[in-house]
């Protein structure tokens, strides 16, 4: 809301600077976004002139030389404007003045004329776009009085965001209510308090009449009727004011409804009387298909859930949000019908989100109007209407109001002020500050009754309201800060929380990186990844780029390895920890089925490597492969003190032979394994390595405690073996069988050597293991464990495997 | 030789053997006075090797005397030798150097957080220390949550403030932290303090919004909270973040779910809340202001007590407050980052600098 401060000068004055006015109103809720300047740069050598002579120019048919009366004495000026005659009173900008482009004025010499200053067109200033003409003056006008009494050419102008709950302040006089009520300066009159004189003994029931037939979307339409209406430009002031608001300048009657609305916040709609077909206006909601042309020359299409205004024929505006072409004002235009509505808000809202189409009226009725707000609009109109169009209102106002709406009263307790606020505000402070927010109070034995006015009913409606409109008043700077006495809480992380920050950090310890890459995917990145499953797809996508919820981390680690390789880090350790995302099971939504979650979602911790470990300047860099993945998946495990076991499993996007299914107590974590190489050539990433675990099931699975093991009352004992097994015979089969044969006293098995060679045959390899024994209750004897030999032998025979000698 | 002289006799050569020892000045010359002065050959053996031959009462003080110089010899040359050792070990090593600006091996690679996380879990730990518990919520979030139970019914005019992505009519990505206001009062009766960190999304891409982002919400509940507690826990976690020299002030603000609800600003910790910099320019961070926006919050509405009412949230007997802050923008300000979009591009020459 763009509000110029001359304006709000008006209404509300305090002795305060622009930026301090803004300040203001930040405090309080209303926040500028930015303080603009309008119009010329400065309003020196701005002032009123006379035109004494205009004579034509020698040298130049289009030109006249004038001289013109600036107050001191006569000056000559050479103007191009058609219209300039001896006679008139002008605008002038003097050599010295600076224009709105930031050019300074100078004498200049125009076909051998030395003119010494500008008479001034609209446009020339910023007040209008006509350039047709210099702007001629009424003639009472003092010549040599500055230019800025008479006309609005330099003003500050407070660019406000408000609140979707303050309605109220997208008007000047709403604006100036708030000023009043925060800085105390005197308010102005309320422009709406004057009606116009209606004259003629007919009735405005002659000339139309009004149906609301679905009262559901309107609970209130007003309308008036003008003959006699003289369309034309608007007065210069009328059109400064709306420039400096941002709105352009139409023509008298279209800037009436402009320029009440940016006063009072109520939106108006003239139509062209004689283009409502039968005179007869129906408020209804549309037929699903029907169209109109609005006043921006789009046809539109319309639903049931929308309202509109029609006439006898058929639609002649959407309601609340742009009039019809059918019915719009032109300079043809002699009888008006001025209608003033109440709108129902959310279908306004919803409308024009259908529609695509917004309007400063939109904007204002969206957020729910009150039904009295209407008459008030009428009447500062009807005011404009005779004086600026020469109109004639007829009597009476028609005035269909299903929706009428009494006062609100709010009861308020004065002790629920200091319990919610933490401070003690006097009864005699809250009732000054509810008054001047226009408020009226009834004192009570708790506190007060108050009627809340019909502009702020759409905000206030509870205790908790008004306890607002107090502090904000009062002072949010001015409350204490206090500590909550918190009789009940402790706070510290979960198990599984800890758990996240412990895996995160075991990678982060291990010199990888941590990304967040974005939760969106492309269907298309899903099938580079050979991935078949059914997405997540999200209705209303930024790009199809974007499209589907990632349902699981690997695409966004392999993007952002492919953009640091194209930016010359081809060798990267990449981690990410965030949710991954499948279609849910089909829940009921709350509240029916409280606590339900829409999707399966889930926690998980990947990591991406296309190095293993970084070169130096003795050793080459260790390329990534299965090994370096599962070695950091065995750190960060070791470190939540989880044991696993890694099987050989497919997934489509991982080498087959060097690919794993992670379990753990019977639980699958997720997979290790090598890029397939199609899939990392996809990304020109080289080998790479990853892998992707379930966050959420590795928390379940991590001990809350860990218990005591005793180590250093007895030695083990520490016995190498090389075990020669065919190669179908992972390590992992060798471990189980040495174990089974040695049994209970059996404490740690370590595997420090592979080997292949002549010595242990073709097809086999032999696996080097440490085994370390522990008896719980004595000291054990080599003896003790070289009688474990001959069952770990046995053992070993049925995996096909023998002990080396 | 009389016994007198003998003694003498020793005495000359322990002198003497102490000088060569003293002198010998590499291990050759050190065994050379080994041999010389102790050797088979040596007067000192010979002279030992004889006592037998001594008349009886001088065997035993020759005796002494010669295995006491024996000894003592012995011991000046292990001594020597040790000296000698060093020094060549010394002289061996000085030798063997190493170019020791070259970098370490293996390289131990630093690894680092994500700035986001380590913002979240600086924020974390703040409220941990006041008493806050942390509880997440699901992304994909039902409408219901994420608006209708946070007092904005379909066709809320503030619904139209965040641009939503939508998978159905009632399911949605959460556009804030808010929804799990409701969960967690649904799941906890109060009193409640809780902080909620997460990804949030809005529909919205251009230079200063990412349609992902991440957001910390908080929410105490309990008897007497009061808007005096939000100032006080905020200015706590203001402080903790941006510096114990820090102030905030309270503006007031518009949630649907907050009543009274507020904007909080931190006073300006480039340019200490003067709006200026140093050499009187307009301090470029607050623009002049003084104050940085940092959070909104509010008293958390009595219709959102509405929604659980029957888990013991009843208006008239407990009250409280909710805020929610961008972490981003919480570590851009912090951290001087100039671009949102930094934190998703995953440069790692970005990520490196941080965490």
């Amino acid at each position: 809301m763009r509000v110029p401060l001359s304006w709000l000068r008006e209404y509300c004055d305090p002795p305060l600077t622009t930026a301090e006015i803004g300040d203001r109103l930040a405090m309080t809720g209303t926040e500028p976004e930015r303080i603009e300047h309008f119009g010329v740069p400065s309003a020196d050598g701005f002032v009123i002139g006379k035109v004494l002579e205009a004579e034509q120019h020698p040298n130049a048919d289009r030109l006249r030389v004038c001289r013109v009366d600036d107050g001191n004495g006569s000056r000559t000026i050479v103007c191009g404007a058609p219209n300039v005659a001896a006679g008139q009173t002008v605008a002038l900008a003097l050599p010295g003045a600076v224009m709105p482009g930031g050019q300074r004025l100078g004498e200049a010499k125009l076909r051998g004329v030395v003119s010494s200053g500008m008479i001034l067109a609209e446009d020339e200033v910023g007040v209008g776009e006509d350039h047709n003409g210099i702007m001629v003056l009424p003639d009472e006008l003092r010549a040599g009085a500055p230019l800025l009494e008479y006309l609005t050419i330099f003003d500050d102008v407070l660019d406000l965001e408000v609140e979707p709950n303050r309605p109220d302040c997208l008007s000047v006089y709403g604006v100036a209510r708030e000023l009043h009520a925060v800085t105390g300066a005197p308010l102005a009159a309320d422009p709406t308090g004057e009606d116009a004189v209606a004259s003629g003994d007919d009735s405005v029931a002659d000339h139309a009449s009004v149906e609301i037939a679905d009262p559901d979307v309107c609970p209130r339409f007003t309308a008036r009727v003008f003959d006699g209406v003289h369309v034309g430009p608007s007065p210069l002031w009328l059109k400064a004011r709306l420039a400096a608001a941002g709105q352009r300048s139409i023509s008298n009657v279209v800037d009436i409804t402009n320029y009440v609305m940016l006063l009072t916040g109520q939106p108006l709609h003239a139509f062209d009387l004689d283009e409502v077909r039968g005179r007869r206006i129906v408020v209804r909601r549309a037929r699903d298909g029907e169209r109109m042309v609005t006043l921006d020359g789009v046809e539109r299409t319309f639903d049931s859930s929308m309202a509109l205004v029609c006439d006898a024929e058929g639609p002649s505006g959407v309601a609340g949000i742009m009039g019809g072409r059918v019915s719009e004002v032109s300079e043809r235009t002699t009888r008006v019908l001025m209608e003033a509505a109440t709108w129902v808000g959310p279908n306004v809202l919803q409308s024009s989100a259908r529609l695509g189409l917004r309007s400063e009226a939109s904007t204002r009725f969206e957020k729910q109007l009150h039904p009295e707000q209407a008459l008030a609009a009428q009447r500062l109109a009807a005011r404009l209407m005779v004086e600026l169009c020469g109109a004639r209102m007829a009597p009476g106002t028609i005035d269909e109001y299903p929706g009428r709406a009494e006062p609100r009263v709010v009861a308020l307790r004065h002790r629920r002020i200091g319990a919610l606020l933490g401070t003690e505000i006097p009864r005699a402070e809250v009732e000054a500050i509810l008054g001047r927010l226009s408020f009226a109070t009834v004192p009570t034995e708790a506190g007060f009754d108050v009627t809340v006015p019909p502009f702020r009913d759409a905000d206030v409606q509870r205790e908790a309201d008004l306890i607002e409109e107090i502090a904000r008043i009062h002072g949010l700077e001015r409350l204490p800060a206090t500590l909550p006495a918190r009789r009940h809480a402790v706070g510290r992380l979960t198990p599984a929380q800890r758990v996240r920050r412990r895996v995160e950090d075991a990678l982060r310890d291990r010199g990888l990186c941590e990304v967040v890459a974005y939760s969106f995917t492309a269907p298309d990145t899903l099938a580079r990844l050979r991935l078949e499953e059914g997405t997540l797809a999200v209705g209303n996508p930024l790009s199809e780029d974007a499209s589907v919820m990632r349902p699981l981390l690997l695409p966004g680690l392999l993007g952002a390895a492919a953009r640091n390789a194209a930016r010359g880090r081809p060798g990267v350790a990449l981690f990410e920890s965030a949710h991954v995302y499948r279609p849910g099971e089909a829940a009921e939504p709350p509240p029916l089925a409280a606590a339900s979650v829409p999707a399966d979602e889930h926690h998980h911790v990947a990591a991406l490597l296309t190095r293993s470990a970084p070169g130096t300047w003795r050793r080459p860099a260790l390329a990534a492969d299965y090994f370096a993945a599962k070695g950091l998946v065995e750190a960060m495990l070791g470190s939540l003190g989880i044991t696993f076991s890694a099987e050989p499993a497919q997934r489509p996007f991982l080498h087959p032979g060097r690919s794993a299914a992670v379990t753990s107590g019977g639980e699958e974590l997720g997979w290790i394994g090598e890029l397939h190489p199609a899939v990392a050539r996809e990304w020109d990433v080289g080998e790479a390595a990853a892998f992707e675990l379930d966050l959420e099931t590795l928390a379940e699975l991590a001990p809350a405690a860990a218990g005591y093991r005793d180590v250093t009352t007895l030695p083990p004992v520490l016995q190498d073996i090389a075990v020669v097994v065919p190669e179908s015979v992972s390590a992992a089969e060798v471990d189980a069988a040495v174990r089974r044969g040695a049994g209970d006293l059996l404490s740690e098995t370590t595997l420090f050597d592979v080997y292949r060679g002549e010595q242990v045959g073709e097809g086999n390899r032999s696996l080097a293991l440490r085994l370390e024994f522990r008896a719980p209750d004595r000291t054990l004897t080599d003896d003790d464990v070289a009688g474990l030999r001959g069952q770990i032998e046995r053992e070993l025979e049925t995996i096909g495997g023998r002990l080396r000698a | 030789m009389p016994e007198a002289s003998t003694q003498r006799r020793l005495e000359e050569l322990a002198s003497e053997a102490q000088g060569a020892v003293a002198g010998a000045a590499g291990a050759p010359e050190l065994e050379e006075a080994r041999v010389r002065f102790l050797g088979r050959r040596s007067e000192l053996t010979s002279l030992l090797r004889s006592i037998g031959s001594l008349p009886p009462e001088e065997r035993g003080p020759v005796g002494q005397a010669a295995n006491a110089v024996r000894v003592r010899l012995e011991a000046l040359i292990a001594e020597r030798q040790d000296a000698l050792d060093g020094a060549a070990l010394e002289a061996r090593l000085a030798d063997d150097r190493v170019d020791v600006t070259l970098p370490g091996d293996p390289a131990q690679p630093v690894g680092h957080l994500h700035l986001i996380t380590q913002t979240r879990r600086d924020i974390e730990d703040v409220f941990l220390g006041l008493g806050f518990s942390v509880v997440e919520g699901p992304e994909v979030e039902w409408d219901y949550y994420n608006f209708t139970a946070l007092n904005m019914p379909p066709a809320h005019p503030a619904r139209a403030l965040q641009d939503t992505f939508y998978f159905s009519d009632e399911v949605l990505l959460r556009t804030h932290t808010s929804p799990m206001q409701v969960r967690a009062m649904e799941a906890h009766e109060p009193p409640l303090y809780i902080v909620v960190p997460g990804k949030v999304y809005r529909r919205d891409s251009d230079a200063t919004h990412t349609p992902m982002f991440h957001q910390v919400e908080g929410l105490a509940v309990d008897e007497d909270i009061t808007l005096g507690d939000l100032r006080g826990v905020l200015l706590e976690f203001a402080r903790a973040i941006f510096g114990a020299e820090r102030d905030i002030r309270l503006r007031a603000g518009y949630f649907p779910f907050t009543e009274p609800s507020v904007e909080v600003d931190v006073s300006c910790f480039v340019c200490a809340g003067t709006g200026f910099a140093t050499g009187g320019s307009r301090c470029s961070l607050c623009r002049g202001s003084g104050w940085i926006e940092i959070l909104g919050a509010g008293m958390i509405d009595p219709n959102v007590y509405g929604f659980v009412a029957e888990r013991g949230y009843d208006p008239e007997r407990v009250q409280g407050f909710a805020f929610g802050m961008g972490i981003e923008r919480i570590a851009m300000l912090k951290h001087g980052v100039p671009d949102l979009r930094l934190f998703f591009e995953n440069d790692v020459r970005f990520l490196e600098q941080f965490g």
